[in-house]
């Protein structure tokens, strides 16, 4: 077992390693069966498994804002109705992910430790671009289990603190890393929710704007996409809305958001296109 | 035909033992000592690149004096060791008893089985729930482990530093006050000679404050260790709220209190 150290106690020489700072690596070397994409695929058919869908993010002046709803949904049926899709990657950058839900929680996890361990072990941030190259081979060495189905979609979204503003990354199933401007959405609703925000967004937006345009194109995404959960006002569950700016992450609390969508959904009534 | 030259166990031991030593006692000192609301480490090194205290996890920190090449490497060893752990299994199961017992066994394997010990001595610390859940481990050469309680002082003139903290180390101690008698100690020359007075660009400072959410580990310097060294200054403590400079928040300078960024409006 991985996490045994061997009957003679002492840490193993993949611990003593020295030249790397990159905890991917090490548990490659060490314990691979914990990296997501080592797993053995069973041969033919495919697993019916819950899926994460609609994740928006777009830029305002000084940060970018990264939306998701919280559904999850298997077949025709939802999985779960308060899944939380978009997280923190690290103090300046918020990963929000679709497809398989599993292993896209896996991969942000990992994600997660192999920021903070570079952190701690070079005593210095990544550069955007360094964070968005790391998620990408991430999914790159997923393609095995995408091709069998179990895809996973991420979008980054970073603040860059060379040039004081924040910026997107979308990914392919392949690992192909894209930078995207001013907006971007994946997973199944993006269609409508990037059509929302092509008409919604313009340039010089403040913060509050930005949250008010993501939340639109949330309510408009789920408005033509099964698998994309609305707003519940019933049971009360939000958006996740995380915001990235120099002072780095946070996520809108629930009272914050509560306000936002009211209104939205106020605004729509008798008027079901909503704010244009 | 040749003959090894025969070696009784208890003198190869003892040889090895006194190399240790030596490296260790040619270096600086480093201090490790709780205070009311955390541990604070102080370490006499100039070097803002090289440092000889650093975060493991959430709760645990690592300080070490002696060679810096290997204790770098231990350091490292640590961090692999707590992420795999956390990534395993979560956050609140990184623990630094489980720790210093992996680096008491590779210290001591290394110290019988290498040809060389490593010349190191390190600390490894987690800050509880309050101060008495606070844990400090010393490791030394050999693998030995101890578990010391309120204050270690190592490299240099420890045993120096030990007597005195001895004598006028209280728990419940202020960070403020915690700081300038370790300062002290450490600049105190125990052949007699005239002190020292160290001032904060000649330190390397960092706490563990218990009260701060997840990652508690964090460096202090600039203006905020001047008024903590200052007799003069009220400042005691560390600020709740971390510097809202943008970029990496692990180190406390104090610098931008007062300077108000403007509050984004969500609303």
């Amino acid at each position: 077992m991985s996490l045994g150290f061997g009957g003679a106690g002492r840490l193993p020489a993949a611990f003593m390693t020295t030249g790397s700072s990159s905890f991917t690596e090490f548990i490659s070397e060490h314990s691979p069966e914990l990296l997501p994409s080592r797993r053995a695929l069973p041969v033919g058919g495919t697993v019916e498994a819950p899926h994460g869908t609609t994740i928006v993010s777009l830029t305002y002046d000084g940060g970018v804002v990264m939306a998701g709803d919280r559904r999850a949904t298997m077949g025709n049926l939802i999985a779960n109705r308060d899944m939380d899709k978009v997280f923190g990657a690290d103090e300046y950058s918020a990963v929000g992910i679709a497809g398989t839900a599993g292993l896209a929680i896996e991969v942000v996890k990992l994600f997660q430790v192999e920021l903070e361990h570079y952190e701690k072990i070079e005593g210095t941030l990544l550069s955007v671009e360094g964070k968005a190259n790391r998620l990408a081979s991430m999914i790159r060495s997923n393609l095995a289990m995408a091709m069998q189905g179990l895809a996973v979609v991420p979008l980054f979204a970073g603040f860059d603190l060379d040039a004081m503003a924040g910026r997107i990354f979308s990914y392919d199933v392949t690992g192909g890393c894209y930078e995207e401007h001013d907006h971007h959405s994946v997973g199944s609703g993006s269609l409508f929710a990037r059509g929302a925000m092509k008409k919604l967004w313009r340039p010089g937006m403040d913060s509050a704007a930005a949250v008010r345009v993501a939340v639109e194109a949330l309510y408009d995404a789920a408005d033509d996409d099964s698998a994309t959960g609305g707003p519940d006002l019933g049971r009360r569950i939000w958006p996740t809305l995380a915001v990235v700016d120099a002072e780095g992450l946070r996520f809108l609390d629930d009272d914050a958001l509560a306000t936002v969508v009211e209104q939205i959904v106020a605004d729509r009534r008798g008027n079901p296109g909503g704010a244009r | 035909m040749n003959m090894p030259f025969y070696v009784s166990p208890e003198q190869l031991m003892k040889d090895r033992a006194d190399f240790a030593r030596k490296g260790i006692a040619r270096g600086r000192s480093v201090v490790v000592l709780g205070y009311d609301r955390g541990i604070v480490f102080v370490a006499d090194n100039p070097s803002r690149a090289l440092h000889k205290v650093s975060e493991i996890y959430d709760r645990i920190a690592f300080a070490a004096v002696g060679k810096y090449n290997e204790f770098e490497n231990l350091r490292v060893a640590g961090v692999r060791y707590a992420d795999l752990r956390g990534y395993s299994y979560d956050r609140r199961d990184v623990t630094a008893r489980g720790l210093a017992n992996a680096y008491a066994q590779t210290l001591g394997t290394v110290f019988t089985q290498e040809s060389k010990p490593y010349e190191v001595e390190i600390v490894v610390a987690e800050v509880g729930e309050n101060a008495d859940q606070d844990q400090i481990y010393r490791l030394t050469y050999d693998g030995s482990v101890a578990d010391e309680q309120g204050f270690i002082a190592m490299g240099g003139t420890g045993e120096h530093i030990t007597t005195g903290l001895k004598e006028r180390w209280s728990p419940g101690m202020s960070l403020g006050d915690a700081l300038v008698l370790a300062v002290e100690l450490l600049g105190q020359d125990p052949t007699g000679g005239p002190s020292r007075s160290l001032t904060a660009a000649q330190l390397e400072v960092a706490v563990l404050d218990r009260a701060r959410p997840r990652r508690t580990f964090r460096r202090l310097a600039g203006q905020l260790l001047d008024a903590l060294l200052s007799s003069e200054d009220p400042t005691t403590d560390v600020p709740p709220e971390d510097d809202p400079t943008p970029g990496r928040h692990d180190t406390l300078t104090g610098e931008a209190a007062g300077k108000d960024l403007p509050e984004p409006d969500l609303s």
